[in-house]
């Protein structure tokens, strides 16, 4: 059976958070015409809470390394790029792969803003269609999938990929780590198993630390999605202006500026979580204004952290 | 193909974007950041519509696909730029009254569309700084909106100063540290926030004005464009009440630069068959296009010998004037911002004295007339001051891009063949195409030339080919210069050219070397090669200075 053949009867999906189907995204840039074809693994991981890709790194590199191999040979790939987080390193065999550093906040991890950087350009998100699949790295089909698929990648094609993932478990909790584990376990049985279910009234951010939506504990019977992170907060400690001010001063700094709405919008949340200010209507309708006319997704997804924050918690 | 637009029909072509579509058709849709010249910087969001199937995008990115259904309105649409303009003016100092768009730009246009607080934020700029780049450019950064337009104009243009830089969360518009600025003045026109502007001369000029001895020379290029400033039509030919408008501010006299123009093209045509004859120092380059020169000085020094020493023409008739009015105080009104740089370089002073000593730009000049309350568009047409008034055709297309080649061509072609050229238009190096080549035949030399339309043009440019090359730093040449009225795009261009194509064709005298005002000039001034060399030459090279 061929690579994508036993991609698609595993029904992998991309773990970078966007849960793209990866048969599908590898047949796309197969399919697609273009001189030289680009393999890129995104080892970008940026967002605070979320460090199973660096996990993986450190103790399954050549697991990894394997599966953007397979992607080479079946693309006939002319370059494989590990486009990786500044503070991460690698250690050990790399093969032919070429390691390029990311030297810009948040928005570096977006998938075209890190073709741009590969690029030598200013690291900021392409205008879509054209997608890297087809118009990628020096405007050549690019396969990207981050540092967790292809190591599933290398696990689906010796057959032992058993639908488990990686979470990144902290916050107030007394076992944090990583773990893997299957991938429609539910949040409860994830904190209970890993011995990590408060006994405290409590909040978990879901999905990345800055980024992810708010979950309350009677909402913990799905299963964890995005970035596959899990952050529990102690309700009674923890002051929800400063866990408000963190993340409006990290979207503010770590987006790129291009748009209006992220640029400005980004910055009026900051100012006014900050100087704890906060006119709801204005916020309101500069949420609004972000999910509708962001450029990127970066800037869409900023709202869904206040907005499910303000709705449950506050 | 066709799009159907608010439920209308429209052709349009491939590889067009919605945006073009609707506003050719009449269908307002506001686009701040769009500038035609560059690709789209997809920031300002304005310029959303909604596309059927496909939500919300901006039509100043989205190309048309057959069929397409948009909408360009809607109440969502309406709140989401209500919003955005709110969030651009809170990162924007407003400084209307003495604003290169002087209130006429998109930004206040849609803040009165839509009826916005403009000061629902504070402004987040006020204590950003102001940059000053050489005696051209102002860089107020309070008023920019990070559109990006001028980083990418000054990237095509083939410099690359202005860059992007992290200060404090934001990424900011800033002058950079490893390049250096030509003055080009190209981001001014491609702005859309007021915040490039020219360093102005207008307080110096109306301390002059006083005096009474101001005399005022104008640049080809001016004639079919400062009508813009009074809201005339693109391209309008406004040569009389320019004129008349330069004696009501109190000129002594007023001459056109196009006369001179026609000295320069002799004296570089001379220059070029000489050269011709040699084969030495070939291609030869114009050097009229001062932000050219100093783009060879900084960044292609091995072809300082390769530009022509002739001067640029309002240099040339700066020397003239001095030489023959009682103490006047020249001011050139130009296109150009980098001719404000120019007449700083020590290396033009005639026996220690500046050919010129003010340039205002069309935007200045037109802020003075308004000032002063001149109604330019009631002005009684009047003609400029003889002997140096009457200009050949040759001299006034100057302004356009080609024009200094074409005025070339048509004047050496007739002293080495003593022939005269059949079809004097060149069409070959007119329009607007960034690179323009042509062959002719004189006498037994076959004569290549290259016209490089916009300064970016000359990168890659194999210029050993040719014998010679015009380049004008800005695209469109100076119709489309650093100083002119804003907005200015390839429309706008083409309309300004046109005009002096126009009066090319209507003059009597259209070659250079037949104009009896200029054999007059050599007659009764540049009467020898050592005053002709004063006047009428230079050197570069040994000027650095910013
Ligand atoms: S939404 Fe806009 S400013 Fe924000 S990261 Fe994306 S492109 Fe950059
Ligand atoms: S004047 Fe020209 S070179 Fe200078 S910053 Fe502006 S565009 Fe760039
Ligand atoms: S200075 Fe003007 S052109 Fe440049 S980024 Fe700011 S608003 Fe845009
Ligand atoms: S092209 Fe004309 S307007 Fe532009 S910099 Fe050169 S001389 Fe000035
Ligand atoms: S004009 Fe389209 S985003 Fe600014």
């Amino acid at each position: 059976m061929d690579i994508v053949k036993k991609l698609k009867v595993s029904e992998l999906k991309g773990r970078g958070g966007g849960a793209f189907s990866v048969a599908l995204k590898w047949e796309l840039v197969k399919k697609a015409k273009g001189k030289e074809k680009y393999v890129i693994c995104n080892a970008s991981e940026g967002e605070p809470n979320v460090f199973k890709d660096k996990f993986i790194l450190d103790n399954y590199l050549s697991e990894v390394i394997n599966g953007i191999n397979i992607a080479v040979d079946f693309l006939n790939a002319k370059d494989a790029y590990i486009y990786l987080n500044k503070d991460y390193k690698l250690k050990g065999d790399i093969g032919k792969c070429i390691i390029f550093k990311k030297t810009s906040g948040y928005i570096g991890g977006e998938e075209t803003a890190a073709v741009e950087a590969i690029e030598g350009k200013r690291t900021e998100p392409r205008f879509k269609p054209p997608f890297l699949t087809d118009c990628g790295l020096f405007n050549c089909p690019t396969l990207m999938n981050n540092v967790e698929t292809f190591y599933y990648v290398s696990k689906v094609s010796k057959g032992e990929y058993n639908k488990t993932r990686f979470y990144s478990i902290n916050g107030d909790v007394p076992n944090e780590g990583v773990y893997e584990l299957p991938v429609d376990m539910s949040m409860f049985d994830i904190l209970k198993q890993t011995g990590n279910y408060p006994d405290f009234d409590f909040f978990a951010q879901v999905g990345g630390g800055a980024s992810g939506e708010i979950i309350l504990p009677q909402e913990l019977k799905k299963p964890a999605f995005g970035a596959g992170s899990i952050t529990i907060y102690n309700k009674d400690k923890t002051d929800i202006y400063a866990l408000m001010e963190k993340w409006a001063e990290f979207f503010h700094t770590g987006n790129c500026d291009k748009c209006a709405p992220c640029r400005e919008g980004a910055f009026r949340i900051y100012e006014m979580v900050k100087n704890r200010d906060i006119d709801y209507e204005v916020l309101d309708e500069i949420f609004f204004n972000l999910k509708k006319s962001s450029f990127c997704a970066l800037g869409k997804c900023i709202p869904l952290p206040f907005e499910s924050l303000i709705k449950k918690v506050k | 193909m066709k799009i159907r637009i608010n439920n209308k029909d429209f052709d349009c072509k491939k590889g067009e974007v919605v945006l073009d579509v609707a506003l050719r058709n009449g269908i307002k849709i506001p686009a701040v950041c769009r500038h035609t010249d560059l690709e789209p910087q997809n920031s300002c969001r304005l310029c959303l519509v909604e596309i059927k199937g496909k939500g919300l995008q901006t039509s100043c990115s989205t190309k048309v696909e057959n069929g397409m259904e948009i909408s360009t309105e809607s109440a969502e649409i309406k709140r989401l730029r209500k919003i955005n303009l709110e969030l651009l003016f809170s990162q924007h100092i407003e400084q209307c009254s003495e604003c290169n768009w002087s209130y006429k730009c998109k930004l206040l246009e849609l803040a009165r569309k839509y009826e916005i607080k403009i000061t629902k934020f504070n402004d987040r700029k006020k204590d950003f700084p102001t940059y000053q780049f050489g005696p051209s450019v102002v860089f107020d950064s309070s008023k920019c909106i990070d559109c990006k337009n001028c980083i990418a104009m000054c990237q095509k243009q083939g410099v690359g100063f202005l860059d992007n830089k992290e200060k404090d969360g934001f990424f900011c518009t800033v002058p950079g540290q490893t390049k250096e600025c030509v003055y080009c003045g190209q981001c001014i026109t491609h702005c859309p926030s007021g915040a490039f502007e020219e360093v102005s001369s207008i307080k110096e000029v109306e301390e002059a004005l006083k005096k009474g001895n101001v005399v005022f020379q104008f640049a080809p290029a001016i004639r079919s464009s400062i009508g813009e400033e009074f809201n005339l039509p693109h391209g309008s030919i406004t040569t009389g009440k320019l004129v008349a408008a330069l004696r009501k501010l109190g000129a002594k006299k007023v001459f056109d630069v196009s006369f001179s123009a026609d000295i320069t093209t002799i004296e570089e045509g001379g220059e070029l068959i000489e050269r011709l004859s040699e084969d030495k120092n070939l291609p030869m380059f114009t050097s009229c296009c001062p932000s050219w020169v100093r783009y060879v000085e900084v960044y292609k020094p091995e072809l300082i010998k390769h530009l022509t020493s002739v001067r640029s023409p309002h240099i040339i008739l700066g020397g003239l004037i001095k030489m023959s009015e009682d103490n006047p105080i020249v001011v050139s009104i130009m296109p150009c911002v980098s001719k404000k740089y120019e007449i700083t370089r020590e290396e033009l002073k005639i026996d220690g004295v500046k050919p010129v000593d003010y340039v205002l730009t069309t935007r200045e000049l037109g802020r003075m007339i308004r000032k002063n309350k001149i109604d330019f568009e009631k002005l009684e047409e009047r003609d400029p001051d003889y002997p140096w008034g009457e200009a050949t055709g040759a001299g006034v297309i100057y302004g356009a891009t080609g024009g200094v080649m074409e005025s070339a061509l048509r004047t050496v072609y007739e002293k080495i063949t003593g022939k005269s050229l059949g079809d004097i238009n060149l069409k070959s190096v007119r329009g607007l195409k960034g690179v323009k080549e042509a062959e002719i035949k004189i006498g037994k030399r076959k004569v290549r030339v290259a016209v490089i339309n916009g300064l970016g043009n000359i990168d890659g440019l194999d210029y050993k080919k040719y014998d010679y090359i015009e380049v004008m730093a800005c695209p469109g040449g100076c119709i489309g210069g650093g100083g002119q009225p804003i907005p200015i795009d390839d429309e706008i261009r083409k309309k300004r050219a046109e005009s002096l194509y126009i009066i090319d064709k209507k003059k009597k005298i259209r070659l250079a070397h037949e104009s009896p005002f200029v054999e007059k000039a050599y007659r009764e001034h540049l009467k020898n090669k050592k005053i002709i060399h004063k006047i009428c030459h230079t050197t570069y090279g040994n000027n650095k200075n910013k």
